[in-house]
């Protein structure tokens, strides 16, 4: 494990840089984790963060598609939000495990 | 009587059939099973149609040869399920009533969910090989292509046997380099994962393989929509890949039934929430899931669900006794890979460890190679026809455990 002190804090992430426990997680440090890959964090990032969150803690398998189904914003959108690879990104950003593929 | 319906006689419902009625009282339990379809379709064999190597006669018997003589078998099609009343309508108007449900009706490539897929290239330069329909269509077409951009395309992350994209892709190569024309065939293979699978030691193999035989690698492509005036493929970023032939791994989803059922969960798919350890479903405790047809996470493949039937016979068991559920699915799977000129890998694992190197031992037979190319694994997944014949589908003993086993694997420091 490492720790990564950002925001004045420090947090514990894996090697590839994702917190290991999502309560160390605040806004500011989502801002400068975005920071580094150069992303701006608007209101309509942290709706998508939150709800990423939210459906972690009830254990949920995550998904492009079940992000383009929340209502919250469509694949485009969510590709225009966090360019690159939207899913991984987010996951980071919002301080939970990197999603597992199932098979 | 009691009534157990299991909806769907595919690999899992068929197993489940004939293992119920071995175990069940007769005196009380009275099994049915409903499918839409009175043919069997050996679901692995569509791989090898397209380039000749089996004909459609070797995937095809009839459903009945596998289901023991006690059980009802009505040819019909499920409309929809109603978890409160314990009903299942059938599109000819027919009510069934049950006690325990057990469902397992798959899932299937649905074109459809995509723009440009199933369009004016469909069956002309678009084609799949997931369906027998596809793969016949296919064989006729690779008779005749004279070469081009060959490229394979995932259109989601979650397919049933996730290897036999790569597994095409891999007797592609063999098939045209045969035929001499390898040189005229620029094959590309194009994924929305981040690289050629997903767990680390059998991605490193794969990508290796994909180098050697001059396989070019579009990882994190998720597709959007299908051009077909322009021939390419464009993804939801907007990246393109031009195709002359494309193999489409088309949007795989459970059954419309379960949609109409309000069953599915929220990646819209239709995959059923089911625990994943029970296979019992999420919200009602008389209905049961196996097979393609779960939201598990793990491979959707034949040997997961016959893994899955071991497991849901005893839950079955233990359920209609009044017991707790005891016996825990780890999501084993195992898959022989195909790799082209007559060899193939095996890959062995569950929800918490992924495929390792070493040997995996197989009771009478003798151990065979995990993540090493070789002729015994390729003949391992030629068997595996006669198996699945003979053994699985009527719910034998194969000789493989039901849980996986680090037994023989080599775990790096
Ligand atoms: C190309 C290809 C290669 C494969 N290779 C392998 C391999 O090498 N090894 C391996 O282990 N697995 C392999 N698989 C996967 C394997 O075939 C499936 O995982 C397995 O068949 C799943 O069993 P199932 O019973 O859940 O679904 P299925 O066997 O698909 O059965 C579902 C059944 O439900 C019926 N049904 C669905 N909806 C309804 C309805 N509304 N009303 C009535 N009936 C309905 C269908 O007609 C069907 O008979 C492969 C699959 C494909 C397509």
């Amino acid at each position: 494990m490492e720790t990564l002190t950002l925001a004045g804090t420090s947090v514990d992430v894996n090697a590839e840089g994702y917190l290991t426990n999502m309560d160390q997680w605040t806004p500011e440090l989502a801002r400068e984790m975005a920071a580094q890959v150069n992303i701006e964090l608007t209101d309509k990032h942290f709706e998508v963060i939150h709800w990423l969150r939210e459906k972690q803690r009830e254990g949920v398998q995550l998904s492009i598609r079940k992000i383009g189904n929340s209502g919250l914003v469509d694949i485009k959108q969510f590709y225009a939000l966090f360019p690159g690879g939207p899913l991984k990104i987010s996951s980071k950003l919002a301080g939970i495990p990197k999603p597992a593929s199932c098979i | 009587m009691k009534k157990i319906l299991i909806l769907g006689a595919g690999t899992a419902g068929t197993m489940m059939a004939n293992k119920l009625y071995r175990n069940l009282n007769k005196a009380v339990w009275e099994i049915t099973i409903v499918d839409k379809d009175e043919n069997h379709y050996y679901q692995p064999g569509f791989l090898f149609i397209p380039f000749g190597i089996y004909q459609p006669k070797d995937v095809i018997k009839p459903k009945k040869e596998f289901l023991p003589k006690g059980v009802n078998f009505l040819i019909n099609e499920v409309e929809k399920i109603n978890v409160e009343s314990n009903e299942v309508f059938l599109q000819d108007g027919t009510t069934l009533f049950y006690d325990v449900l057990i469902v397992a009706t798959g899932t299937t490539p649905v074109p459809e969910e995509t723009e440009g897929l199933k369009d004016k290239l469909w069956y002309k330069d678009i084609f799949e090989f997931y369906t027998f329909e596809g793969s016949t269509n296919l064989a006729k077409k690779l008779e005749n292509w004279e070469g081009g951009n060959l490229v394979i395309n995932l259109a989601e992350t979650i397919i049933k046997c996730p290897v036999a994209p790569l597994e095409f892709t891999f007797l592609a190569d063999a098939y045209f380099t045969e035929k001499g024309i390898r040189d005229k065939v620029n094959i590309t293979y194009v994924t929305p994962l981040s690289g050629a699978f997903t767990k680390p030691k059998t991605t490193a193999l794969l990508s290796k393989l994909m180098e050697e035989k001059n396989i070019t690698v579009v990882p994190d492509f998720y597709l959007q929509r299908v051009d077909n005036d322009r021939k390419v493929l464009v993804s939801y970023d907007e990246q393109e890949v031009p195709f002359d032939l494309l193999i489409s791994i088309p949007v795989n989803k459970g059954d419309k039934a379960i949609q109409n059922s309000n069953m599915g969960d929220e990646d819209g798919l239709n995959f059923i929430p089911t625990d994943k350890h029970t296979l019992q479903h999420k919200k009602h405790e008389n209905i049961f899931v196996i097979g393609d047809a779960t939201n598990l996470p793990t491979s959707k493949a034949g040997s997961v669900a016959h893994f899955e039937a071991e497991i849901l016979t005893e839950n079955i068991l233990s359920y209609i006794n009044g017991q707790p559920l005891e016996a825990k699915f780890d999501g084993h799977a195992n898959c022989f890979i195909e790799t082209g000129y007559g060899k193939g890998t095996l890959i062995d694992f569950n929800y918490t460890t992924e495929p390792l190197p070493g040997k995996f031992p197989f009771a009478g037979i003798g151990p065979m190679s995990l993540l090493k190319v070789n002729r015994a694994n390729h003949y391992g997944k030629l068997a595996f026809r006669w198996v699945y014949w003979h053994m699985l589908l009527t719910g034998k003993k194969l000789p493989v455990s039901t849980t996986m086993s680090m037994a023989g694997k080599i775990v790096e420091a």
